[in-house]
């Protein structure tokens, strides 16, 4: 980067883990983020307590691009184990800054970057009496370093510290000197700033920061959701960390403190899908948050509920399989798994949110879907939306909004009825309604998952079975009209389409923008759900040549494309990205580029 | 299960409970278990118990897992709601129905393969969480439903039809359960509905985890000499340590007992059972105590049966987690959404 440019730029901090450099991290980016800049932040750390390496990328872009931006402007290199691969990974004309208390490698230089040592050690040593601290307060020294590079306001940065360190003042005093000295030693040593810098702007007013697990487990409460249970799992703890926090903070009565929630860790993976079920067969909205492995888990219940016809709802954070495979990094990979999770004829309604402001609403959304179609509805989320800082519109909330219980009778209502048939499909839609136990003695059914006939008997009939699982077969057709619409970028100039899904979104769309500059223009549809609906097969059919954009080796949305709609397999061009960091427009850019290529050679 | 309707016949001079009904009532569908299958007694022993409560009939809900003793759910109570779900996996379906309505009476009904091998997870972790359920193993030793091979019941020693030797330690659910911290352990015969019965009440009374296990002889596959899961053999070892007697909150009790060997325990609602000493060694109040003499009688080759372990004291899962007294499920919306102000509030920390 030799132009001046402002608000455009990627910062990467390579650390230990453990060392505490999370909060000086957060602090850079929420100072951007309040500077009226749009910011994201991505974490990519190891499967480990402490001791590995880690890094922390951060992207403003005033244009708004808040995908992985795949290149590195500003790479503060605190871990020398890394040293090599961090200094390679900055982009030509970067800069990088290291602690020069020690000695680099004299083998490790690079002529096109400008290297910057500053005495990060040296400095907290001479100023912190304490072993912790001077190990805390280096990551907050280099924050005041880029703050003087990148032209940083500092009354933000005194104001975040401020917030952050309200009831800790020993800390507040601490965390002030080490921005301080940071910033001027910078001052007085550097030529600063940079070339690039940040400057005040507006584009993020509106927003906020937030991660899709916290925004999921938020809208999980909103939803109404009052039983949740789990089995703690990478990336997906902290969407039931959240949820319980918010219940904490809004569902005590506060007269007498209970709670009108009950969160249970499970043993496992299956006893916390059977928890969901036994709750959402009682009568409540019931959650369970897992990623992979619990997914493979939870498929006999899956199969369960699908066949019993019991709501739930089911987050899968994925991360990179197969097997445990790597626990802190992202893919898409359990389209298929969650899609057909369970033996026999089973399949599942999927929503895929894109961001943690979809994350929020599609909790209410799956809430509704589960109960209005009494079936398990799986949100395939990922690492990268769940576990990483986006920024994302203000949440706002209906307050006219009123849960879809779908059919169930009360008690009230079942008195009135001469007698009750569980799965008698009444309203010809292949929902049958439901009562809840407890309620009155004619609403009493006996659920299970061997061969039941429509009036909830126990068969091994060929025909009442046949029955059943072909309405189950009907219901599938129900909800393509309940579940969400794709979302649609669409000029009917264009023969070529891109269809994506999930935390692909950011990548794509600046992908399409700079293919656009480049004069070459690409609708776009993002899958939302599954089923599939109608506008799926309608941009299929409107486009020559069609590009399927995913995060997994096998290409499994291309996958279900050809199950469910009328496709040849050649329209659809794999653009497959799954190493387990998340995808970048340039990467898309470059494979489109590729195939456009091998078209004109051809 | 049934194929065939059961039918609906009702002796007029049949004694009403307080509800006006009779034991018909409480009754389910026609078994289609094995002509003699201890099972069956017991569903029985449930259908009086539940009758002898004057409980509602709407009011209970019935899980299980798989296997013979899992389809009996659907032999009692037609009028209550129940859930046969997977292999060993009814504990986690209690759970989650008994967080969403606390109000309920949850009685689970599952195997010794379902409870002691597939589903010895779940069945360790419910009574750790002390759920609030009745918990009965229809205990046989075998695999009834994929013909007859051993279960973790199974002692070692005993025979299979066809000859073969269990050569396995057998897990005693009684003991296992007490030292998870299972609130209520009892131990019956399914051919003794006179002790069956007054422990059933009990069980369904007691606020927490309430395991009975009960001995019931599968006459197909382990009815034989040579097995000791026979009607026979559970009869001669059948050894009574504590009798029990249910008393309703209504009645008094020194009326009926004498003092010294009869111990009553309060129940939460008011009700008591009275515990009779048959073994004076036996203490069903001490955990150690109890554990030890289980042991002992069980290497004796002794068949302890009775209210093995009692403590009313302990918090139930909802009081530790202190749910409110309102079932869940009957908390309107209204007061669950906490409202687009307190999300601004919220948000205000993702600044």
């Amino acid at each position: 980067m030799n132009k001046p440019s402002v608000n455009e730029f990627t910062i990467k901090i390579a650390n230990v883990n453990g060392t505490g450099s999370a909060s000086a991290n957060g602090l850079i980016m929420k100072t951007l983020f309040r500077m009226g800049i749009p910011v994201v932040g991505k974490n990519y750390f190891p499967s480990n307590i402490q001791g590995l390496p880690t890094w922390y990328e951060i992207r403003a872009s005033e244009k708004g691009h808040l995908a992985r931006s795949g290149r590195v402007d500003l790479m503060v290199a605190m871990n020398a184990e890394t040293y090599k691969q961090d200094l390679a990974e900055v982009a030509s004309g970067g800069y990088l800054v290291y602690d020069s208390t020690w000695p680099r490698h004299n083998l490790l230089q690079r002529d096109d970057i400008t290297i910057i040592g500053v005495p990060l050690s040296k400095m907290c040593n001479e100023n912190f009496p304490n072993a912790r601290a001077r190990i805390l307060m280096k990551n907050v020294v280099y924050a005041g370093v880029l703050a003087a590079l990148l032209d940083f306001d500092l009354d933000v940065i005194t104001t975040l510290l401020n917030e952050t360190f309200a009831k800790k003042a020993h800390l507040l005093d601490a965390n002030q000197l080490a921005i301080r000295m940071g910033y001027e030693w910078a001052q007085a040593n550097l030529e600063t700033p940079l070339p690039f810098t940040a400057r005040t702007s507006d584009k993020s007013n509106g927003h906020i920061i937030i991660d899709g697990n916290t925004a999921a487990g938020l809208g999980a409460v909103y939803a109404g959701a009052t039983v949740g249970a789990w089995y703690p799992i990478t990336p997906s703890t902290s969407l039931m960390d959240a949820f319980k926090r918010f219940c904490e903070m809004t569902r005590k009565d506060p007269e007498t403190g209970e709670s009108n929630y009950c969160i249970v860790q499970a043993e496992d993976e299956l006893a916390a899908m059977g928890m969901v079920l036994g709750a959402s067969w009682a009568g409540a909205r019931a959650f369970t948050p897992t990623s992979g492995p619990g997914v493979s888990l939870m498929s006999e219940f899956l199969g369960y509920g699908y066949f019993a016809e019991i709501p739930a709802v089911l987050f899968n954070v994925q991360r990179c399989g197969p097997s445990t495979g790597m626990p802190t990094r992202t893919q898409q990979s359990d389209i298929v798994a969650s899609a057909f999770a369970s033996h026999g004829d089973t399949r599942h309604v999927l929503l895929f949110p894109a961001n943690p402001e979809e994350c929020f609403y599609t909790a209410s959304t799956a809430f509704d879907l589960a109960e209005r179609l009494q079936t398990p509805v799986i949100v395939l989320s990922d690492l990268d939306i769940g576990m990483n800082d986006w920024m994302t519109k203000e949440l706002q909330w209906s307050d006219t909004y009123q849960p879809d219980r779908g059919k169930v009778l009360r008690a009230d209502e079942v008195a009135k009825l001469d007698k009750f048939h569980r799965y008698l499909d009444a309203d010809q839609d292949a929902i049958a309604a439901r009562t809840l136990p407890g309620d009155h003695p004619k609403g009493a059914y006996f659920t299970r998952g061997s061969g039941h006939n429509m009036y909830g008997a126990y068969t091994e009939n060929a025909d009442e079975y046949k029955e059943v699982v072909d309405r189950l077969r009907a219901k599938w057709e129900t909800a393509k009209k309940y579940v969400p619409a794709p979302e649609v970028v669409y000029s009917a100039k264009n023969s070529i389409g891109v269809i994506s899904i999930g935390s692909c979104d950011e990548a794509c769309k600046e992908a399409l923008d700079a293919l656009r500059e480049q004069g070459i223009g690409i609708n776009y549809l993002r899958i939302k759900s599954f089923p599939f609906n109608g506008e799926v097969q309608k941009f299929i059919d409107d486009h020559e040549k069609l590009y399927v954009v995913e995060q997994n080796r096998d290409a499994q949305l291309k996958c279900l494309l050809c199950i469910e709609c009328d496709v040849a397999d050649e329209k659809l061009n794999e653009i497959l990205h799954y190493n387990g960091l998340p995808l970048t427009a340039n990467f898309v850019v470059d494979a489109i580029h590729a195939d456009l290529a091998k078209g004109e050679a051809a | 299960m049934s194929f065939i309707k059961k039918p609906a016949v009702r002796h007029p001079k049949l004694p009403l409970n307080e509800l006006g009904l009779t034991v018909r009532d409480y009754e389910g569908g026609m078994s289609t278990l094995c002509a003699g299958c201890g099972h069956d007694a017991i569903t029985g022993a449930i259908v009086e118990a539940a009758w002898g409560l004057s409980i509602p009939t709407h009011r209970f809900a019935k899980l299980s897992g798989i296997g013979c003793s899992s389809k009996t759910p659907a032999y009692f109570l037609r009028d209550s709601h129940g859930l046969n779900s997977c292999h060993g996996r009814m504990p986690s379906i209690a759970t989650g129905a008994n967080s969403a309505n606390r109000d309920l009476y949850y009685i689970g009904v599952s195997g010794d393969g379902d409870s002691l091998s597939i589903g010895m997870g779940q069945f360790a972790h419910a009574i750790r969480r002390n759920l609030n359920m009745t918990y009965i193993i229809e205990n046989n030793g075998v695999y009834g439903l994929t013909k007859g091979q051993f279960s973790a019941a199974a002692d070692r020693g005993s025979k299979a039809k066809k000859g073969e030797v269990n050569l396995q330690p057998a897990i005693d659910p009684c003991s296992t359960a007490i030292t998870l911290g299972a609130t209520f352990v009892a131990r019956s015969f399914s051919g003794d509905k006179a002790q069956l019965v007054p422990i059933l009440k009990a069980a369904f009374n007691h606020r927490g985890f309430a395991m009975v296990d009960v001995i019931s002889p599968c006459v197909t596959f382990n009815d034989h000499e040579g097995s000791t899961r026979s009607y026979k053999y559970s009869r001669d070892h059948f050894a009574p340590a504590i009798m029990a007697d249910f008393v309703p909150p209504a009645e008094d009790i020194k009326a009926r007992y004498e003092e010294g060997e009869a111990m009553p325990v309060e129940l939460h609602d008011g009700s008591r059972i009275v515990l009779r000493k048959i073994d004076k060694d036996y203490d069903p109040t001490d955990r150690v105590n109890a554990v030890s003499n289980l042991m002992r009688n069980n290497d004796a080759g002794e068949i302890t049966t009775g209210i093995l372990y009692l403590d009313e004291s302990q918090p139930e899962m909802h009081e530790v987690n202190n749910t409110t007294a309102t079932p869940l499920i009957d908390i309107p919306y209204s007061k669950l959404n906490p409202g687009n102000d307190m999300l601004r509030k919220i948000q205000s920390r993702y600044r």
